[in-house]
This record gives structure tokens, C-alpha cells and sequence, in this order.
């Protein structure tokens, strides 16, 4: 049951995603162009999906628990830092070179195309690497 | 060139929300794309890796089924140049670990909660994003 309300989740956001543009990099990196060819499309796909979720989060943090685990799993953390400023600038740039976020690039791995391939080997690459770096600086600082 | 889409760009969002509201009420997490992908990647427990599986799984039935009904693939227009896609990639893999999120748990879950951390990261990305745009667009491309 809990996967299954997974799959449902996936699929309402998947479908989301799709018919709004976000999964095509042409609109995205329009959307991102406002001295070019702007196309404002994406400001409401936030506007609508940022009021839903901020009403339903209000509705369901309300309750005690979710319906298929024992606690909600919310970051608690304020820490305004070096790391994730740094880290969502880099993939500002990345996301304006290419105009694929993570979310965008799943549905699109369906269109046929063989680019959304090469971006998501690049991107678990990156993944892996900055997952490894702090372990790296660590063992440097290691005596021998 | 795209077209200004209002109506799907609405129905889009909407749905959208409407998802990560249900993945919060059924399983009590953040609807983060980066987050779920890394997660699948190293899991902490058996449980915790197929919740996420059944999701992306979800997802990309998403577009299948679209293309099912209404029989036409979804407008899709991407750079073909490799090594920019590559490099793209790799930019977004590491800014996406450091920054703990995207364009999905930072800018929509995360602003929806008024969560401080994902007001900063989702005014950084959406500005080192414009900058790239313009940059590349209107003086390496001009």
C-alpha cells in the first residue's frame, strides 16, 4: 500500500511536470531569458504549484503522522552556509546551461531522446563525486 | 522560441503541488527530485530505497501515459552538443549535493514551508541560472 501511494504520488507529480513545461529545456531556458525570447510559463507553474502545496502542507503537518510511516521526515535545519550557497549556485549555472533540473530530466528520459541519457550519467557523476569530497579533504588531513 | 502556455503551465502547477502534497501526506517527505535520485543511488535501509523507486517509477509512467491518450510526445527541445550537456550534468550533480536540493524540493516544497534555507538557495539558482542564460545567449552567442 505505502508503495503504491508512492507510485500514485510520482505519477500526479510526473504528470505535473509534463504538461507544465518544466520537462522541456527549450521553455525552461526561455523562461530564464528575460533580455531574449521570455516566456513567463514557468511563474505560474510555480505560483499554482507553490499555493497548493503550501495550503496541503498546512492541512497535513497538522496531523500527528502520514498515513504510511510513523513521523514526518521535515529538515529542520536554519544553517545559512558557505555549502548551500555555493552548491545552488553551481547548479543554477548547470540548469542554465542545459535548462534539465532533476525533476525535469526523469519524465524527459521517455521522449525518445538520447540527451536526457548523457545528462543523467553526467549528473550521477557529479552526484557521486561531490558525495566523495568531503571524505577526500578528510583523509588529506590525516597524518600518514 | 516557446509559446506562452497559461492554461497547462496552471493545470501543471497545480498537479505538481497536488503531488508533493500527497507524497507528504502518504509518506511524510519532501517531494526533492535531487533528494530521491541520490537516495536511490545509496539508501539507508531496504524500505527506504523501493518508497523512492515507486515514486521515479510513477514519474516516468507520467509522461508514458500522456503520450498513451492523447498520442503525441510531449514538445521537447534540448542543446545537442555532448559536452555541454555532460558539463551541465556534472554542474548540476554537485550543486545539487551541496546545495541538499532543486528546482523541486528548494523552490517549491521548501518555499512553500518558508523554509529559509531554500528562500536562499532558490534566489541563488534562479540568479547564477539567468546569469548563465544571458551570458551564453546574448555574449558568447550573440
Amino acid at each position: 500500500m505505502r508503495h503504491l501511494a508512492a507510485l500514485a504520488a510520482g505519477l500526479v507529480f510526473g504528470l505535473g511536470i509534463t504538461i507544465s513545461g518544466m520537462a522541456n529545456p527549450a521553455k525552461v531556458l526561455n523562461f530564464f531569458d528575460f533580455f531574449g525570447t521570455w516566456d513567463p510559463s514557468l511563474a505560474l507553474v510555480m505560483a499554482a504549484a507553490l499555493v497548493v502545496t503550501a495550503i496541503g502542507y498546512r492541512l497535513v503537518l497538522a496531523r500527528r503522522a502520514p498515513l504510511f510511516d510513523v513521523k514526518f521526515y521535515v529538515p529542520t535545519s536554519t544553517l545559512l552556509d558557505r555549502r548551500l550557497i555555493g552548491g545552488a549556485a553551481i547548479y543554477g549555472i548547470g540548469w542554465g546551461l542545459v535548462g534539465l533540473c532533476p525533476g525535469g530530466l526523469v519524465p524527459a528520459l521517455t521522449f525518445g531522446a538520447s540527451e536526457p541519457f548523457v545528462f543523467l550519467a553526467a549528473m550521477l557523476f557529479g552526484m557521486t563525486v561531490a558525495r566523495m569530497a568531503p571524505s577526500m579533504i578528510m583523509t588529506r588531513v590525516k597524518p600518514a | 522560441m516557446t509559446e506562452f502556455t497559461p492554461f497547462p503551465a496552471l493545470v501543471g502547477g497545480t498537479l505538481i503541488g497536488i503531488g508533493a502534497v500527497m507524497t507528504m501526506l502518504f509518506l511524510g517527505r519532501i517531494a526533492g527530485l535531487s533528494g530521491m535520485i541520490s537516495g536511490v543511488l545509496s539508501p539507508t535501509s531496504a524500505e527506504d530505497w523501493t518508497w523512492r523507486v515507486a515514486f521515479l517509477v510513477g514519474m516516468i509512467a507520467a509522461p508514458i501515459l500522456i503520450i498513451a491518450v492523447t498520442g503525441t510526445t510531449p514538445d521537447f527541445a534540448i542543446a545537442q552538443d555532448t559536452r555541454l550537456l555532460a558539463l551541465g550534468g556534472v554542474l548540476v550533480g554537485i550543486g545539487v549535493t551541496f546545495g541538499s536540493g532543486c528546482a523541486s524540493g528548494h523552490g517549491i516544497c521548501g518555499l512553500a514551508r518558508l523554509s529559509p534555507r531554500s528562500l536562499v538557495a532558490t534566489a541563488v539558482f534562479m540568479t547564477t541560472a539567468i546569469i548563465t542564460v544571458f551570458v551564453s545567449r546574448h555574449i558568447i552567442g550573440a
